[in-house]
């Protein structure tokens, strides 16, 4: 898959709390977006911020056929990401696309859960439309602190049948993913992307229930390209780049 | 027509833009972006005897203007680029350059014994500045002594092109650069990063796995140039310059300094294809200047 450099123009600021925003955006030369696989991310430039000097990698969420709309979720994290969530609708936005390996779809019946805390539902959403147009039928678990934390809600209920966990209990089931219900049930495969000890939570129960499980890392990076070798990961391999053997790893490869 | 040929000894570049080792992976993370054969080389990241596993993570934070780095090198061996590597970089139309480093005298040779011996590499930048390493790099940098040392076992077991490059983290560059001259080096490269710190206030833990590491980017900009006008007065041999170039003006300011060529690292993080931008503005630069020759501003500030 061919990686490019590209300008955006910001179709439509969503601002989903006061520290999440959906991005959509459109190729500044309309032109059709190439595929992506489910997974893969972007690396944004950020050009609103004094101090921010790298760019910043962002899961793609969706890539939307129809509008020909690429979503970004972005979560308030520093001085970069703050000046993403203030972007004006019609400004324009460089990104290098598309980055890392994307998540593998399975081959034959499966039973799938995908299990999202955070921001880290981004990459799941793709998955999700993606996994159902092949006919499968993932149910989608999705944890935050509180209901106000929890992200895209209404656009996972369209995929499949959605278990909410939240810290404080003012949404689904009170507590960590790991103590929902819905996780115990017998799956074939646990798509996960979340906050690293939510990562490594799941991947104890999917090792429990004999689960397939794959990952979404989120390490710092600098380059995205396997270039600067910052982002590494430890695994079974030795020390591997998140952003191109990556961000998706099958458990059974890391050292968690 | 523009002359945009620069020679490191007997060695000539099509152009002076080169990439920094340890920013451009082996060129062919590069090539969706940019043809290389439009640099005048490209330097690939350093190869040591063993394949080595580099420090744990994180290994990089961002500072204002640049970035901390502290990879320790990873890389694997010597024997692997020339069986996987080697044969996919020759094919690039440009000149592949290998960085080479080691803990010991005796691994620097070696690795310079198999590239001069199984590969047509025609130079190699031998990295005695690394301050990432526990062993080594650096270590042999920061005396005259030592820089002088290393320069003379690679001199006689490498056949090709020897730049050795200098580490800013020395109370007088224009010693350790002497001292390289006089044992055989063809260049010096200069700066590699600076020695740096960052803490992370909230939790009170350094930023790096390593405490410390590398500091690279524009920040570091005005020390290099400085160093390299200092260093090109005090030296015969071609100085190649580095440290912060972002675009096509920095890439000059160093030539203007003294630098017969110039490496582009962390820029290459946020702009893949700047490298040849900054090509395209060199050029420009000499015609919107009537310089017919680029080695006509090799050093050529007005004072």
């Amino acid at each position: 898959m061919k990686k490019e450099k590209k300008d955006f123009i910001v179709v439509e600021n969503c601002c989903l709390s006061p520290i999440y925003s959906l991005l959509k955006l459109a190729p500044a030369d309309g032109a059709e977006l190439s595929a992506v696989r489910p997974g893969q991310f972007v690396q944004v430039s950020v050009d609103g911020s004094k101090t921010t000097f790298l760019r910043r990698p962002i899961s793609i969420c969706r890539l939307d056929r129809q509008s020909n709309h690429l979503w970004l979720l972005v979560r308030l994290a520093g001085e970069g990401t703050a000046a993403l969530l203030s972007l004006a609708e019609g400004s324009r936005l460089n990104l290098i696309l598309p980055l890392g390996n994307g998540f593998p779809l399975p081959e034959g019946a499966c039973r799938i859960l995908l299990v999202g805390g955070g921001v880290g539902v981004a990459p799941l959403l793709q998955l999700g439309i993606e996994l159902a147009e092949k006919g499968y039928k993932p149910e989608i678990l999705l944890g935050a602190r509180s209901q106000s934390d929890l992200l895209l809600v209404d656009e996972f209920r369209k995929i499949g049948t959605v278990h909410l966990s939240t810290d404080d209990g003012s949404a689904g089931e009170r507590g960590v993913v790991t103590l929902n219900t819905a996780i115990r049930i017998g799956w074939d495969r646990i798509y996960c992307c979340g906050p690293a000890p939510m990562m490594k939570a799941v991947a104890g129960v999917a090792r429990n229930i004999g689960a397939e499980c794959y990952v979404s890392l989120e390490n710092m990076m600098a380059c995205g390209l396997g270039a600067c070798l910052c982002c590494v990961e430890k695994t079974v391999k030795g020390n591997v780049c998140v952003c191109t053997e990556g961000p998706v790893f099958d458990i059974k490869d890391l050292t968690w | 027509m523009v002359n945009l040929k620069v020679n490191i000894g007997s060695l000539e570049l099509k152009n002076p833009v080169l990439t920094a080792s340890g920013t451009f992976g082996y060129g062919t993370e590069f090539t969706d972006f940019i043809d290389l054969s439009r640099l005048g080389g490209f330097i690939v990241k350093g190869t040591t005897l063993e394949p080595r596993e580099g420090n744990d993570y994180p290994r990089m934070a961002e500072t204002p203007s640049g970035m901390l780095n502290a990879v320790g090198l990873q890389n694997k061996g010597v024997d692997y680029f020339i069986e996987k590597i080697y044969p996919q970089i020759t094919e690039y139309g440009s000149t592949p350059i290998v960085n080479v480093s080691g803990a010991k005298i005796e691994d620097y040779v070696a690795v310079c014994e198999k590239l001069g011996s199984q590969t047509d590499i025609k130079a190699i930048e031998v990295n005695i500045s690394c301050p990432n390493v526990k062993q080594g790099g650096m270590a042999f940098g920061t005396t005259a002594a030592g820089a002088a040392q290393v320069t003379k076992a690679v001199r006689q077991a490498f056949p090709g092109i020897v730049i050795v490059k200098l580490s800013p983290n020395v109370t007088d560059i224009t010693e350790i650069a002497k001292a390289v001259e006089a044992e055989g080096a063809d260049s010096v490269s200069l700066i590699n990063t600076l020695m740096g710190m960052a803490i992370d206030v909230e939790r009170r833990k350094p930023m790096l796995s390593t405490i410390t590491g590398g500091l690279s980017g524009p920040a570091v900009r005005p020390v290099a140039v400085r160093m390299v006008w200092q260093t090109a007065k005090a030296v015969g041999i071609p100085v190649v310059g580095l440290g912060g170039i972002m675009n096509g003006r920095d890439a000059l300011e160093f030539i203007l300094a003294g630098a017969t060529a110039i490496e582009v690292g962390t820029a290459n993080f946020i702009d893949p294809a700047v490298t040849i931008g900054i090509v395209d503005y060199i050029e420009e630069y000499c015609s919107r200047h009537g310089v017919r020759d680029i080695r006509e501003l090799i050093g050529a500030i007005n004072q």
